[in-house]
C-alpha cells in the first residue's frame, strides 16, 4: 500500500503534470513519486515546514505595497516540484530563442528603419501611439545590436497539454533570484532523488549574466552595477542576491553621478566610474532629465551617457514597445517578417480591442474572457470574465468603448495543474512557467525555471502580489 | 567603497554594539535589584540617564519602574535607541548591503531581527524574570562579532565596521562610569562595606569588565576603576583600546602612515595620544565628571568628521 494515496486526487478535466488522466503516474514523475510514498505525508509536512524557515532566515522576503507598513513576506514555496521532461524543454528552447531573435529585431526596426511599419505588417498607431514607444529611443543602437538582455517570458500549458507563450516580459522580468534559490533548498529537501535523477543544473545562471554584462563594457573595464530602487522595493532580495553572486555593485540612483556623460559611483574615496548597468528600475523612472521628472529613483544625465556609448542599460530603454499586449498579437507575423520562419511556439489565441470586428465579439462574449489591459502587468487592471460580476464586466466594457487601444481579450486559459501540499493534503493546483534567457554574443537559456503557481484553490492568478507561490522546476533526461 | 556602504556599515555595528551595551545594563540592573536592601535598589533612573535617553523617557512616561524601563530601553518602537530599535536599524543596514557582507553574518543578524520582533509580541518585559532575553541578545551580538572577525575581509568595510562599533563602544563606557562613579562615591559610610562592593563589581560588570578587572588590580577601589575602564591598555572595552584601535582602522583606510590624512584622522589621534598620556590621578583632581564631558564632545567631533570625509555624498563629488 502506498502511504499517501492519491484516490481521491482530481484533475477536474485540467492538464496535470505529474498524472495521466488514468491517474498512472507520468514516467518524469515517477522517481519522484516513488521517494515520497516512502515518506508519507507527515515527513513531507515536516520538510514543507522548514523550507518556510529557510526562506525566513536566507531573508528572501518581498514587500507588499497593499499591507500598511511594507510588511515582509516570504513566497511560499512548495516542495512537491514542477518536472519537465528534457524533450519537452528542448522544443521549449528553440521556440524561446526564435521569439527572443525575431522581437530583439523588431524593437531594432521599430526605432531605426521602421521597415515592418512601411510593409504595412503593423498598423502603424498600433506602435506610434503606444505609450511604450519611447521617442527618446529613436536611433539608438545599442552595442551588438541587442535590446532585450535578459528575458523572463510567461509559459502555461492548456488542456491539452500544448505549451503557449502567455507574455513576454522583456523589460526587467523578476524572479530568478526564486529559481536559483529553490534550487539550492531542494536539493536539501530531496537530496536522495537528485541523486538518482539526472536534474540539469541551474547554477551557471549568475555566471552567464555576469559573462553576458561584461561582454557589453564600452571601455573593457568590466565595472557592473546593479540599479536597485532601494530595499523597500519588492524584489530588493533578487536585486541584492543577484549583485552578491555576480560580485557585482548593487547601487541606488543616488549612489551616481554623472558628470561629462560619464556614469560614477559615489565612493568614500571619490568617483569612480561605472561601464554596465543592470537596472531594476523601470524607464520611466531612470532619468529624470529625460523621462518622469518627479522621479527620485534615477540619476540626472544617465540616459545622455547611454545615448553617447559611455555606459551600457540593461536592457536597453524602450524595449516594452515588444512587450504590449497589443503588440504580442502580432508575433507570429513578427516572426515571420524577420525570419522568414513560422512561429514555434504559439501565442493564446488574442482579440485586439482596437479592431471593430474583434471588438464586438469581445463585447459580447465578456463574460468567458479574460480582458487585459495593454499597459499593465503583475496581475493588476484585469477582468476574469467567468469569475467577474454583471458590474465589473460592465465597467470593463465602458473601458473598452473608451480607451479600445488599451485593450485585449483571451480565452480563459486552463493552466495546466501540479499535486501541491495544502491543509487539506495534496492537491492540485494551477502553474505557469518562466525560464530565463539572457541576449549578449548569443542567446542562452537556463535549463530550468521559476514555476508559479496559484495557491488558492481554484484560483488562475499565480502573481506574487495576488496569493501566488512558487516551485522548483526540474529539467531531467534520464526517465 | 560606495559611501553608502561605508556609512550602512558603519551603522550596522554601531547598533547592534549599543543593543549589546543595554541588553548588559539591563541584565546587570537587574541583578542588583535582587541583591541590594530596598532603599538603595533604584538602579532604573541613573541607568536611562546612563543611556542618555531620560528626556525622552519622561516625556513619554510619569512615573519610574523596573517594567517601565525594561520597557522602554528593551521594546519601546517608539524609543529610537531600544534594543527592539537597534536591531531592526542594524538589520535595515545590513540588508541595504546584503552584497557586502556574508551570508553568515545576514542570517545572523536576521535571525536576531526575528528574535527582537517575538519579544515584542510576547511581551517580555512583562515576564518576571526577563534576563533570558538579554542573554540572548548579548550571545547574539558576541556571535555577530565573531562571524565578522572570521569572514569578513578587512576591507574599507571591515574597517568602517569596527570604527562604529568602538566608538560607540567607548561612548556608553565613558557614560556608565560618569554616572556610576558619581552615586557610587558620595558615601564614604558604605566604603568597603558588601554593598558598596557590589555596586562597584556591577559597573565593571555592565561593560564585561570584572574577571579582567580583578585579574590585573584585585582590589576594588574607584580610582582604579575608572582608570582600568579609561586608560588601560590590554582591556578591548576601555576608551583608551577603543580610540586606538579605531584611530588604526581610520589609517588602514586612507593608507596614511605618518600624522594624519583627514579631518576623522587629526581628531582621532588628539584624542588618541591625550589618552595615552593622562594620569587617573590628574584626571580626578581636576574632575572625572568634566573630563568624561569633554570626551563625550571629542567622540561627536569625530563621528562628525568621518561622516564629512567619508559618508558624504557632496564631498565625495567633488573628490576626483
Amino acid at each position: 500500500m502506498p502511504k499517501i494515496s492519491f484516490e481521491n486526487y482530481d484533475a477536474e478535466g485540467f492538464f496535470d503534470e505529474m498524472f495521466e488522466s488514468d491517474k498512472q503516474v507520468k514516467s518524469h514523475y515517477a522517481l519522484f513519486y516513488d521517494r515520497i510514498q516512502k515518506m508519507g505525508i507527515k515527513k513531507l509536512n515536516i520538510l514543507q515546514h522548514s523550507t518556510d524557515r529557510v526562506q525566513l532566515s536566507l531573508g528572501m522576503t518581498f514587500n507588499v505595497y497593499s499591507d500598511n507598513q511594507g510588511i515582509e513576506r516570504i513566497l511560499h514555496l512548495d516542495i512537491i516540484p514542477r518536472i519537465i521532461s528534457g524533450e519537452d524543454w528542448d522544443y521549449l528552447e528553440k521556440g524561446l530563442k526564435q521569439r527572443i531573435y525575431a522581437l530583439n529585431m523588431f524593437i531594432d526596426d521599430i526605432y531605426n528603419d521602421q521597415k515592418i511599419l512601411k510593409d504595412k505588417v503593423i498598423p502603424k498607431e498600433l506602435i506610434l501611439g503606444s505609450q511604450t514607444y519611447l521617442k527618446q529611443c529613436i536611433g539608438l543602437k545599442p552595442p551588438k545590436d541587442v535590446w532585450v538582455h535578459i528575458t523572463g517570458s510567461d509559459i502555461i500549458r492548456g488542456a491539452d497539454g500544448g505549451y503557449h507563450v502567455l507574455e513576454d516580459n522583456l523589460r526587467c522580468p523578476s524572479g530568478v533570484s526564486y529559481m536559483l534559490e529553490n534550487r539550492e533548498i531542494l536539493k536539501r529537501t530531496f537530496p536522495e532523488v537528485f541523486e538518482q535523477l539526472s536534474v540539469r543544473p541551474v547554477m551557471n545562471y549568475t555566471h552567464n549574466l555576469r559573462d553576458m554584462l561584461e561582454s557589453l563594457s564600452p571601455t573593457g573595464d568590466n565595472s557592473i552595477a546593479v540599479l536597485t530602487p532601494g530595499i523597500y522595493n519588492s524584489a530588493y532580495f533578487e536585486h541584492a542576491y543577484l549583485a552578491q553572486q555576480m560580485g557585482a555593485e548593487l547601487v541606488e540612483g543616488r549612489d551616481l553621478v554623472v558628470k561629462n556623460d560619464i556614469v560614477y559611483k559615489i565612493t568614500t574615496k571619490g568617483l569612480k566610474r561605472i561601464d554596465v548597468i543592470y537596472r531594476r528600475i523601470d524607464d520611466d523612472f531612470i532619468d529624470p532629465e529625460v523621462f518622469r521628472p518627479d522621479s527620485l529613483l534615477g540619476t540626472p544625465g544617465l540616459f545622455k551617457a547611454y545615448m553617447k556609448g559611455n555606459v551600457v542599460l540593461v536592457n536597453a530603454p524602450g524595449t516594452g514597445v515588444a512587450d504590449d499586449k497589443a503588440v504580442y498579437a502580432y508575433v507570429p507575423e513578427i516572426i515571420k517578417y524577420y525570419l522568414g520562419e513560422d512561429m514555434l511556439l504559439p501565442n493564446v489565441q488574442t482579440y485586439i480591442c482596437d479592431r471593430a470586428d474583434e471588438r464586438q465579439y469581445v463585447i459580447e462574449n465578456i463574460d468567458k474572457l479574460v480582458i487585459k489591459q495593454t499597459d499593465a502587468s503583475g496581475g493588476y487592471g484585469m477582468l476574469i470574465g467567468p469569475k467577474s460580476t454583471i458590474e465589473e464586466q460592465k465597467e470593463f466594457v465602458e473601458k473598452i468603448k473608451k480607451n479600445p487601444r488599451n485593450y485585449i481579450a483571451q480565452p480563459t486559459i486552463n493552466l495546466s495543474r501540479v499535486p501541491t501540499l495544502t491543509d487539506d493534503g495534496i492537491e492540485g493546483r494551477h502553474v505557469d512557467l518562466r525560464p530565463y534567457i539572457l541576449y549578449g554574443n548569443e542567446i542562452k537559456i537556463t535549463p530550468g525555471a521559476l514555476t508559479r503557481v496559484a495557491l488558492k484553490k481554484g484560483s488562475l492568478v499565480v502573481n506574487s502580489s495576488q496569493g501566488g507561490g512558487s516551485k522548483d522546476t526540474w529539467i531531467v533526461d534520464n526517465i | 567603497m560606495l559611501s553608502r556602504v561605508a556609512d550602512a556599515m558603519y551603522w550596522m555595528t554601531r547598533y547592534v554594539e549599543r543593543a549589546e551595551n543595554y541588553a548588559r545594563f539591563m541584565d546587570v540592573s537587574f541583578n542588583l535589584t535582587l541583591e541590594l536592601p530596598h532603599h538603595i535598589s533604584d538602579q532604573w533612573q541613573p541607568l536611562v540617564v546612563t543611556t542618555g535617553d531620560w528626556d525622552l523617557y519622561q516625556l513619554m512616561n510619569k512615573t519610574i519602574d523596573k517594567q517601565k524601563v525594561i520597557y522602554f530601553l528593551g521594546f519601546d518602537p517608539k524609543n529610537p535607541n531600544s534594543i527592539y530599535n537597534c536591531i531592526i536599524n542594524a538589520r535595515e543596514n545590513a540588508r541595504s548591503i546584503r552584497p557586502e557582507i556574508t551570508k553568515e553574518l545576514w542570517e545572523q543578524i536576521n535571525y536576531m531581527f526575528y528574535f527582537v520582533k517575538n519579544g515584542l509580541q510576547k511581551k517580555v518585559w512583562q515576564k518576571k524574570d526577563p534576563r533570558a532575553f538579554f542573554e540572548e541578545i548579548k550571545k547574539g551580538s558576541q556571535l555577530f562579532w565573531g562571524i565578522i572577525d572570521a569572514t569578513i575581509s578587512r576591507t574599507e568595510g571591515w574597517h568602517f565596521g569596527r570604527i562604529g562599533k568602538l566608538l560607540e563602544r567607548a561612548d556608553k563606557t565613558s557614560r556608565i562610569l560618569d554616572v556610576k562613579y558619581h552615586m557610587l562615591l558620595p558615601s564614604p559610610t558604605d566604603v568597603g562595606t558588601p554593598v558598596d562592593i557590589i555596586q562597584w563589581a556591577a559597573l565593571l560588570k555592565s561593560v564585561s569588565a570584572y574577571d579582567m578587572y580583578r585579574k590585573k588590580n584585585g582590589k576594588l577601589t574607584p580610582a582604579r576603576i575608572a582608570s582600568f575602564l579609561i586608560l588601560d591598555k590590554e582591556f578591548p572595552r576601555s576608551m583608551l583600546r577603543c580610540i586606538s584601535h579605531a584611530s588604526l582602522s581610520l589609517k588602514m583606510i586612507s593608507g596614511s602612515g605618518y600624522g594624519y590624512a583627514n579631518a576623522a584622522e587629526k581628531e582621532i589621534g588628539i584624542l588618541e595620544s591625550q589618552l595615552e598620556y593622562a594620569d587617573i590621578h590628574d584626571i580626578i583632581a581636576s574632575g572625572l565628571h568634566e573630563y568624561l564631558d569633554a570626551l563625550q564632545i571629542k567622540l561627536n567631533n569625530i563621528h562628525s568628521a568621518i561622516f564629512e570625509s567619508f559618508f558624504s555624498m557632496e564631498n565625495n563629488c567633488s573628490k576626483m
